[in-house]
Protein backbone atom coordinates (compact mmCIF):
# COMPACT_ATOMS: atom_id res chain seq x y z
CA UNK A 1 0.00 0.00 0.00
CA UNK A 2 2.56 2.15 0.76
CA UNK A 3 4.24 1.31 -2.58
CA UNK A 4 0.91 2.52 -3.89
CA UNK A 5 0.86 5.75 -2.32
CA UNK A 6 4.28 6.54 -2.83
CA UNK A 7 4.09 5.29 -7.01
CA UNK A 8 0.96 7.89 -6.69
CA UNK A 9 3.16 10.59 -5.51
CA UNK A 10 5.74 10.49 -8.12
CA UNK A 11 3.28 9.82 -11.20
CA UNK A 12 1.55 13.05 -9.95
CA UNK A 13 5.03 15.08 -9.58
CA UNK A 14 6.32 13.77 -12.74
CA UNK A 15 2.75 15.28 -14.02
CA UNK A 16 3.00 18.96 -12.24
CA UNK A 17 6.46 19.25 -13.55
CA UNK A 18 5.80 18.28 -17.06
CA UNK A 19 2.95 20.59 -17.02
CA UNK A 20 4.79 23.54 -15.59
CA UNK A 21 7.41 22.67 -18.07
CA UNK A 22 4.86 23.02 -21.06
CA UNK A 23 3.61 26.27 -18.99
CA UNK A 24 7.58 27.53 -19.12
CA UNK A 25 7.78 26.36 -23.02
CA UNK A 26 4.96 28.53 -23.75
CA UNK A 27 5.81 31.88 -21.69
CA UNK A 28 7.85 34.19 -24.19
CA UNK A 29 5.17 33.68 -26.62
CA UNK A 30 2.00 34.08 -24.07
CA UNK A 31 3.46 37.27 -22.58
CA UNK A 32 2.99 39.17 -25.21
CA UNK A 33 -0.65 38.61 -26.27
CA UNK A 34 -1.85 39.71 -22.88
CA UNK A 35 0.79 42.64 -23.00
CA UNK A 36 -0.64 44.04 -26.09
CA UNK A 37 -4.00 42.78 -24.79
CA UNK A 38 -3.89 45.44 -22.20
CA UNK A 39 -2.33 48.21 -24.20
CA UNK A 40 -5.08 47.64 -26.56
CA UNK A 41 -3.14 46.15 -28.88
CA UNK A 42 -0.28 49.14 -29.41
CA UNK A 43 2.80 48.48 -28.55
CA UNK A 44 4.25 47.51 -25.10
CA UNK A 45 7.26 49.04 -22.76
CA UNK A 46 8.95 45.95 -23.87
CA UNK A 47 8.72 46.47 -27.67
CA UNK A 48 10.21 50.09 -27.39
CA UNK A 49 12.70 49.10 -25.12
CA UNK A 50 13.68 46.32 -27.51
CA UNK A 51 14.18 49.05 -30.41
CA UNK A 52 16.21 51.43 -28.09
CA UNK A 53 18.41 48.49 -27.89
CA UNK A 54 18.76 48.46 -31.80
CA UNK A 55 17.22 44.68 -31.61
CA UNK A 56 15.02 43.99 -34.76
CA UNK A 57 11.45 43.58 -33.70
CA UNK A 58 8.64 42.57 -35.28
CA UNK A 59 6.15 45.44 -36.22
CA UNK A 60 3.40 44.03 -38.20
CA UNK A 61 0.88 44.56 -35.73
CA UNK A 62 1.18 48.32 -36.08
CA UNK A 63 2.72 49.57 -39.15
CA UNK A 64 -0.68 48.55 -41.37
CA UNK A 65 -2.65 50.65 -37.92
CA UNK A 66 -2.82 53.98 -40.25
CA UNK A 67 -6.32 54.54 -39.77
CA UNK A 68 -9.18 53.91 -42.93
CA UNK A 69 -11.04 57.85 -44.54
CA UNK A 70 -13.30 55.28 -46.53
CA UNK A 71 -14.71 54.05 -43.10
CA UNK A 72 -14.93 57.92 -41.52
CA UNK A 73 -17.54 58.52 -39.67
CA UNK A 74 -19.65 61.55 -41.43
CA UNK A 75 -18.82 65.29 -39.49
CA UNK A 76 -21.75 64.71 -37.61
CA UNK A 77 -21.43 61.29 -35.62
CA UNK A 78 -18.83 60.87 -33.19
CA UNK A 79 -15.22 61.93 -33.34
CA UNK A 80 -16.42 62.35 -37.54
CA UNK A 81 -13.73 65.45 -37.74
CA UNK A 82 -10.95 62.87 -37.48
CA UNK A 83 -11.59 62.05 -41.26
CA UNK A 84 -10.97 57.97 -40.43
CA UNK A 85 -7.43 58.66 -38.92
CA UNK A 86 -6.37 59.26 -35.78
CA UNK A 87 -3.38 61.20 -34.52
CA UNK A 88 -1.49 58.10 -33.92
CA UNK A 89 -2.48 56.58 -37.29
CA UNK A 90 -1.66 59.67 -39.30
CA UNK A 91 2.03 59.61 -37.40
CA UNK A 92 2.52 55.49 -37.81
CA UNK A 93 1.53 56.67 -41.84
CA UNK A 94 4.12 58.63 -41.92
CA UNK A 95 6.41 56.43 -39.86
CA UNK A 96 6.48 53.48 -41.61
CA UNK A 97 6.38 55.63 -45.03
CA UNK A 98 2.81 54.82 -46.11
CA UNK A 99 1.25 58.48 -46.03
CA UNK A 100 0.23 60.52 -48.91
CA UNK A 101 2.37 63.21 -48.24
CA UNK A 102 1.86 66.26 -50.43
CA UNK A 103 4.52 69.06 -50.03
CA UNK A 104 4.99 72.23 -52.20
CA UNK A 105 8.56 71.88 -52.22
CA UNK A 106 10.35 71.18 -55.20
CA UNK A 107 12.83 68.52 -53.91
CA UNK A 108 11.56 64.90 -53.88
CA UNK A 109 12.77 63.97 -50.98
CA UNK A 110 10.74 66.62 -49.28
CA UNK A 111 8.39 64.19 -48.81
CA UNK A 112 10.34 61.74 -46.62
CA UNK A 113 9.44 63.40 -43.25
CA UNK A 114 10.97 60.61 -41.05
CA UNK A 115 14.22 59.03 -42.11
CA UNK A 116 15.95 56.19 -39.69
CA UNK A 117 19.48 56.59 -41.26
CA UNK A 118 19.98 59.86 -40.10
CA UNK A 119 20.60 58.37 -36.48
CA UNK A 120 23.44 56.32 -37.12
CA UNK A 121 24.79 59.12 -39.69
CA UNK A 122 25.14 62.02 -36.95
CA UNK A 123 26.29 59.28 -34.47
CA UNK A 124 29.35 58.95 -37.02
CA UNK A 125 29.67 62.13 -37.67
CA UNK A 126 30.08 63.26 -34.22
CA UNK A 127 32.30 60.00 -32.79
CA UNK A 128 34.42 57.75 -34.69
CA UNK A 129 34.68 60.72 -38.05
CA UNK A 130 36.02 63.21 -35.73
CA UNK A 131 37.97 60.81 -33.53
CA UNK A 132 39.68 58.84 -35.97
CA UNK A 133 39.88 61.99 -38.61
CA UNK A 134 41.54 63.52 -35.87
CA UNK A 135 43.97 61.36 -34.73
CA UNK A 136 44.47 60.71 -38.41
CA UNK A 137 45.74 64.16 -38.94
CA UNK A 138 48.14 64.71 -35.61
CA UNK A 139 49.39 61.51 -36.47
CA UNK A 140 50.87 62.51 -39.91
CA UNK A 141 52.16 65.90 -38.03
CA UNK A 142 53.85 64.13 -35.33
CA UNK A 143 55.43 61.71 -38.03
CA UNK A 144 56.58 64.46 -39.77
CA UNK A 145 57.72 66.30 -36.68
CA UNK A 146 59.79 63.19 -35.98
CA UNK A 147 61.21 62.36 -39.41
CA UNK A 148 62.26 65.95 -39.61
CA UNK A 149 64.18 65.72 -36.09
CA UNK A 150 65.88 62.44 -36.82
CA UNK A 151 66.88 63.05 -40.43
CA UNK A 152 66.96 66.79 -40.19
CA UNK A 153 66.11 68.74 -44.00
CA UNK A 154 67.00 66.81 -47.01
CA UNK A 155 70.19 69.09 -48.18
CA UNK A 156 71.46 69.08 -51.54
CA UNK A 157 74.68 66.73 -51.32
CA UNK A 158 76.81 67.67 -53.92
CA UNK A 159 77.86 70.82 -55.01
CA UNK A 160 75.36 73.30 -56.13
CA UNK A 161 76.40 74.48 -59.80
CA UNK A 162 74.57 77.87 -60.16
CA UNK A 163 72.91 76.82 -63.16
CA UNK A 164 68.87 76.12 -63.07
CA UNK A 165 67.06 73.95 -65.52
CA UNK A 166 62.86 74.42 -65.89
CA UNK A 167 61.26 71.92 -64.72
CA UNK A 168 57.28 72.84 -64.89
CA UNK A 169 56.57 75.96 -67.01
CA UNK A 170 53.76 78.02 -65.86
CA UNK A 171 50.77 76.91 -66.84
CA UNK A 172 51.97 73.31 -65.28
CA UNK A 173 52.36 75.78 -61.89
CA UNK A 174 49.14 77.84 -62.26
CA UNK A 175 47.54 74.47 -62.56
CA UNK A 176 49.36 73.02 -59.65
CA UNK A 177 48.73 75.93 -57.25
CA UNK A 178 45.31 76.54 -57.85
CA UNK A 179 44.91 73.04 -56.53
CA UNK A 180 46.76 73.74 -54.04
CA UNK A 181 45.34 76.81 -53.00
CA UNK A 182 41.81 75.54 -53.57
CA UNK A 183 42.14 72.42 -51.44
CA UNK A 184 44.01 74.50 -48.69
CA UNK A 185 41.13 76.61 -48.43
CA UNK A 186 38.44 73.37 -49.01
CA UNK A 187 40.38 71.77 -46.38
CA UNK A 188 40.14 74.48 -43.63
CA UNK A 189 36.58 74.92 -44.05
CA UNK A 190 35.49 71.88 -43.81
CA UNK A 191 37.15 70.89 -40.87
CA UNK A 192 35.57 74.15 -39.25
CA UNK A 193 32.72 72.91 -40.18
CA UNK A 194 33.36 69.43 -38.72
CA UNK A 195 35.02 70.85 -35.45
CA UNK A 196 33.56 73.93 -35.43
CA UNK A 197 30.71 73.12 -32.58
CA UNK A 198 33.67 71.15 -30.51
CA UNK A 199 36.51 73.51 -30.52
CA UNK A 200 35.71 76.71 -32.13
CA UNK A 201 32.42 77.63 -30.30
CA UNK A 202 33.71 77.07 -26.84
CA UNK A 203 36.65 79.67 -27.67
CA UNK A 204 34.26 82.19 -30.05
CA UNK A 205 30.81 81.94 -28.64
CA UNK A 206 27.80 80.63 -30.87
CA UNK A 207 27.04 84.24 -32.14
CA UNK A 208 30.41 84.75 -32.97
CA UNK A 209 30.92 81.24 -34.72
CA UNK A 210 27.66 81.34 -36.91
CA UNK A 211 28.98 84.21 -39.69
CA UNK A 212 32.46 82.05 -39.44
CA UNK A 213 30.68 78.92 -40.51
CA UNK A 214 28.29 80.72 -43.07
CA UNK A 215 31.29 82.11 -44.74
CA UNK A 216 32.87 78.98 -44.28
CA UNK A 217 30.01 77.15 -46.06
CA UNK A 218 30.31 79.78 -49.07
CA UNK A 219 33.98 79.29 -49.60
CA UNK A 220 33.70 75.42 -49.67
CA UNK A 221 30.96 74.94 -51.93
CA UNK A 222 32.42 77.93 -54.37
CA UNK A 223 35.99 77.00 -54.57
CA UNK A 224 35.06 73.59 -55.09
CA UNK A 225 34.94 74.42 -58.74
CA UNK A 226 38.49 75.79 -59.41
CA UNK A 227 39.94 72.50 -57.25
CA UNK A 228 37.65 70.29 -59.85
CA UNK A 229 38.91 72.57 -63.25
CA UNK A 230 42.63 72.24 -61.49
CA UNK A 231 42.16 68.63 -60.93
CA UNK A 232 41.47 67.84 -64.61
CA UNK A 233 44.42 70.21 -65.66
CA UNK A 234 46.92 68.12 -63.60
CA UNK A 235 45.48 64.76 -64.68
CA UNK A 236 45.87 65.85 -68.45
CA UNK A 237 49.65 67.52 -67.95
CA UNK A 238 51.16 64.82 -65.27
CA UNK A 239 49.51 61.64 -66.21
CA UNK A 240 52.10 60.25 -68.63
CA UNK A 241 54.48 60.85 -66.46
CA UNK A 242 53.43 59.38 -63.71
CA UNK A 243 52.59 56.01 -65.58
CA UNK A 244 54.79 53.34 -63.73
CA UNK A 245 58.28 51.95 -64.96
CA UNK A 246 60.95 49.52 -63.93
CA UNK A 247 62.62 52.46 -61.90
CA UNK A 248 60.11 52.68 -59.45
CA UNK A 249 60.14 49.46 -57.58
CA UNK A 250 64.13 50.08 -57.00
CA UNK A 251 63.35 53.99 -55.99
CA UNK A 252 60.89 52.38 -53.56
CA UNK A 253 62.98 49.56 -52.61
CA UNK A 254 65.65 52.15 -51.58
CA UNK A 255 63.06 54.22 -49.63
CA UNK A 256 64.20 56.83 -52.30
CA UNK A 257 66.92 57.95 -50.38
CA UNK A 258 64.58 59.74 -48.07
CA UNK A 259 66.00 57.94 -45.42
CA UNK A 260 69.97 57.63 -45.87
CA UNK A 261 72.15 60.56 -46.91
CA UNK A 262 74.22 60.33 -50.32
CA UNK A 263 71.01 57.44 -51.89
CA UNK A 264 70.15 59.13 -54.94
CA UNK A 265 67.96 56.25 -56.47
CA UNK A 266 67.73 56.78 -60.55
CA UNK A 267 64.29 58.74 -61.28
CA UNK A 268 62.26 60.26 -64.27
CA UNK A 269 60.45 63.92 -64.32
CA UNK A 270 58.68 61.85 -61.05
CA UNK A 271 59.90 59.61 -58.36
CA UNK A 272 57.81 56.64 -57.15
CA UNK A 273 57.05 58.61 -54.10
CA UNK A 274 55.56 61.25 -56.24
CA UNK A 275 53.74 59.05 -58.40
CA UNK A 276 52.23 57.81 -55.38
CA UNK A 277 51.33 61.44 -54.51
CA UNK A 278 49.83 61.83 -58.17
CA UNK A 279 47.56 58.53 -58.37
CA UNK A 280 46.24 59.74 -54.49
CA UNK A 281 45.53 62.78 -55.77
CA UNK A 282 43.60 61.89 -59.00
CA UNK A 283 41.70 58.91 -56.95
CA UNK A 284 40.80 60.78 -54.36
CA UNK A 285 40.51 63.80 -55.82
CA UNK A 286 38.26 62.37 -58.50
CA UNK A 287 36.17 60.57 -55.64
CA UNK A 288 35.74 63.58 -53.40
CA UNK A 289 34.80 65.76 -56.57
CA UNK A 290 32.12 62.87 -57.21
CA UNK A 291 30.90 62.95 -53.27
CA UNK A 292 31.12 66.88 -53.71
CA UNK A 293 28.67 67.53 -56.63
CA UNK A 294 26.37 65.11 -55.01
CA UNK A 295 26.19 67.18 -51.81
CA UNK A 296 26.16 70.46 -54.11
CA UNK A 297 22.67 69.37 -55.34
CA UNK A 298 21.50 67.62 -52.96
CA UNK A 299 19.11 64.85 -54.28
CA UNK A 300 20.40 65.00 -57.80
CA UNK A 301 22.91 62.71 -58.37
CA UNK A 302 22.35 60.07 -55.96
CA UNK A 303 25.52 57.70 -56.22
CA UNK A 304 25.75 55.15 -53.51
CA UNK A 305 22.63 52.73 -54.35
CA UNK A 306 24.10 52.32 -57.75
CA UNK A 307 27.60 51.60 -56.52
CA UNK A 308 26.42 49.24 -53.91
CA UNK A 309 24.34 47.49 -56.91
CA UNK A 310 28.15 47.31 -58.85
CA UNK A 311 29.78 45.88 -55.95
CA UNK A 312 26.83 43.64 -54.83
CA UNK A 313 26.89 42.30 -58.83
CA UNK A 314 30.74 41.68 -57.89
CA UNK A 315 30.43 39.96 -54.40
CA UNK A 316 32.96 42.40 -52.31
CA UNK A 317 31.15 42.74 -50.04
CA UNK A 318 30.69 38.87 -49.68
CA UNK A 319 33.84 38.59 -49.55
CA UNK A 320 34.57 40.80 -46.99
CA UNK A 321 32.34 38.48 -44.94
CA UNK A 322 29.69 41.35 -44.93
CA UNK A 323 25.76 40.94 -46.30
CA UNK A 324 24.86 42.51 -49.47
CA UNK A 325 24.91 46.08 -49.10
CA UNK A 326 21.49 48.14 -49.31
CA UNK A 327 20.19 48.46 -53.03
CA UNK A 328 17.37 50.68 -52.24
CA UNK A 329 18.31 53.60 -50.17
CA UNK A 330 16.04 56.92 -48.93
CA UNK A 331 17.22 60.28 -50.60
CA UNK A 332 18.69 61.39 -47.03
CA UNK A 333 20.29 58.28 -46.78
CA UNK A 334 21.95 59.03 -50.02
CA UNK A 335 23.01 62.53 -48.73
CA UNK A 336 24.30 60.86 -45.24
CA UNK A 337 26.94 58.34 -47.09
CA UNK A 338 28.06 61.11 -49.67
CA UNK A 339 29.36 63.38 -46.99
CA UNK A 340 30.13 60.27 -44.53
CA UNK A 341 32.11 59.37 -47.58
CA UNK A 342 33.33 63.26 -48.34
CA UNK A 343 34.90 63.57 -45.26
CA UNK A 344 36.58 60.01 -44.75
CA UNK A 345 38.27 60.60 -48.35
CA UNK A 346 38.91 63.95 -47.23
CA UNK A 347 40.78 62.98 -44.16
CA UNK A 348 42.76 60.46 -45.75
CA UNK A 349 44.04 63.26 -48.87
CA UNK A 350 44.84 65.85 -46.36
CA UNK A 351 47.14 62.91 -44.30
CA UNK A 352 48.88 62.34 -47.61
CA UNK A 353 49.21 65.92 -48.55
CA UNK A 354 50.52 67.26 -45.61
CA UNK A 355 53.73 65.17 -46.16
CA UNK A 356 53.67 66.83 -49.86
CA UNK A 357 53.78 69.84 -48.61
CA UNK A 358 56.56 69.09 -45.98
CA UNK A 359 58.63 67.36 -48.68
CA UNK A 360 57.88 70.12 -51.15
CA UNK A 361 59.04 72.90 -48.58
CA UNK A 362 60.75 72.56 -45.41
CA UNK A 363 62.06 68.83 -45.66
CA UNK A 364 63.98 69.53 -49.27
CA UNK A 365 66.19 71.82 -50.33
CA UNK A 366 65.95 73.39 -53.84
CA UNK A 367 62.25 71.36 -53.50
CA UNK A 368 59.82 74.60 -53.55
CA UNK A 369 61.80 75.73 -56.76
CA UNK A 370 60.17 73.93 -58.94
CA UNK A 371 57.26 75.02 -57.97
CA UNK A 372 57.70 78.59 -57.21
CA UNK A 373 59.85 79.87 -60.44
CA UNK A 374 59.76 76.81 -61.67
CA UNK A 375 63.41 76.68 -61.95
CA UNK A 376 65.84 73.85 -60.59
CA UNK A 377 69.00 73.88 -59.23
CA UNK A 378 70.89 71.41 -62.06
CA UNK A 379 72.77 69.36 -58.89
CA UNK A 380 69.63 69.04 -57.31
CA UNK A 381 67.90 67.39 -60.87
CA UNK A 382 70.88 65.48 -60.96
CA UNK A 383 70.42 63.54 -57.36
CA UNK A 384 66.62 63.40 -57.26
CA UNK A 385 65.85 62.67 -61.01
CA UNK A 386 68.94 61.63 -62.76
CA UNK A 387 67.39 60.30 -65.46
CA UNK A 388 64.97 63.24 -66.25
CA UNK A 389 68.04 65.63 -66.29
CA UNK A 390 70.04 63.13 -68.12
CA UNK A 391 66.84 63.52 -71.28
CA UNK A 392 67.17 67.42 -70.92
CA UNK A 393 70.54 67.39 -71.21
CA UNK A 394 70.08 65.18 -74.20
CA UNK A 395 66.95 67.37 -75.61
CA UNK A 396 69.46 70.58 -75.14
CA UNK A 397 72.30 69.53 -76.79
CA UNK A 398 70.16 68.13 -79.67
CA UNK A 399 68.36 71.38 -80.42
CA UNK A 400 71.69 73.20 -80.42
CA UNK A 401 73.14 70.82 -82.87
CA UNK A 402 70.21 71.35 -85.08
CA UNK A 403 71.48 74.53 -87.93
CA UNK A 404 69.78 76.96 -88.10
CA UNK A 405 67.20 77.52 -90.43
CA UNK A 406 68.54 78.94 -93.92
CA UNK A 407 66.60 81.95 -95.55
CA UNK A 408 65.33 80.86 -98.69
CA UNK A 409 67.56 81.74 -101.56
CA UNK B 1 55.99 82.85 -58.55
CA UNK B 2 54.17 84.63 -60.71
CA UNK B 3 52.00 81.48 -61.37
CA UNK B 4 51.36 81.06 -58.07
CA UNK B 5 49.81 84.57 -57.66
CA UNK B 6 48.42 84.58 -61.01
CA UNK B 7 46.66 80.76 -59.99
CA UNK B 8 45.43 82.37 -56.40
CA UNK B 9 43.77 85.09 -58.05
CA UNK B 10 42.31 82.89 -60.85
CA UNK B 11 40.93 80.31 -58.15
CA UNK B 12 39.10 83.60 -55.89
CA UNK B 13 37.69 84.54 -59.45
CA UNK B 14 36.34 81.47 -60.47
CA UNK B 15 34.82 80.87 -57.00
CA UNK B 16 33.00 83.88 -57.40
CA UNK B 17 31.82 83.70 -61.02
CA UNK B 18 30.98 79.95 -59.96
CA UNK B 19 28.64 81.33 -57.24
CA UNK B 20 27.19 84.02 -59.53
CA UNK B 21 26.61 81.64 -62.54
CA UNK B 22 24.89 78.82 -60.64
CA UNK B 23 22.77 81.19 -58.65
CA UNK B 24 22.01 83.10 -61.95
CA UNK B 25 20.99 79.80 -63.32
CA UNK B 26 18.17 78.79 -60.62
CA UNK B 27 20.52 76.85 -58.57
CA UNK B 28 20.29 78.51 -55.32
CA UNK B 29 19.13 76.83 -52.59
CA UNK B 30 15.83 79.17 -52.47
CA UNK B 31 15.34 78.29 -55.92
CA UNK B 32 15.68 74.33 -55.97
CA UNK B 33 13.43 74.20 -52.62
CA UNK B 34 10.72 75.82 -53.39
CA UNK B 35 7.47 75.29 -55.34
CA UNK B 36 5.80 77.33 -58.02
CA UNK B 37 3.53 78.72 -55.09
CA UNK B 38 5.98 80.12 -53.25
CA UNK B 39 7.41 84.08 -53.92
CA UNK B 40 10.90 84.50 -53.31
CA UNK B 41 11.14 88.09 -53.97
Amino acid sequence: MALFRSLVVLLLLAAFSMTTGAGQAQTPEASEAPARAETGGAQTLEDILARQRGEQIDDSFRRTEIGDPGAAATMNEMLGTLGGASDSDVWRALRYNQADVQVSSRVAAAEVLMQDGGMRWLEFRSGPLKTYGGYLLLGMLAVLVVFFALRGRIRIDGEKTGRRMLRFSAIERFAHWMLAGSFILLAITGLVQLFGRAFIIPLIGREAFAPVALAGKWVHNNFAWPFMLALLMVIVFWLVHNLPNRHDLKWLAKGGGLFSKGTHPPAKKFNAGQKLIFWAVVVLGLSISASGLALLFPFQMPLFAVTFEKLNALGLPQLFGYGALPEVLAPHEEMQLAQAWHAIVAFVFMAIIMAHIYLGSVGMEGAFDAMGSGEVEEQWAKEHHSLWFEEEKEKQATASKKPAAQPAE
Amino acid sequence: MKAMYLAFAATIVLAVLANIALDRAGFSTEEVTSGPAVRLD
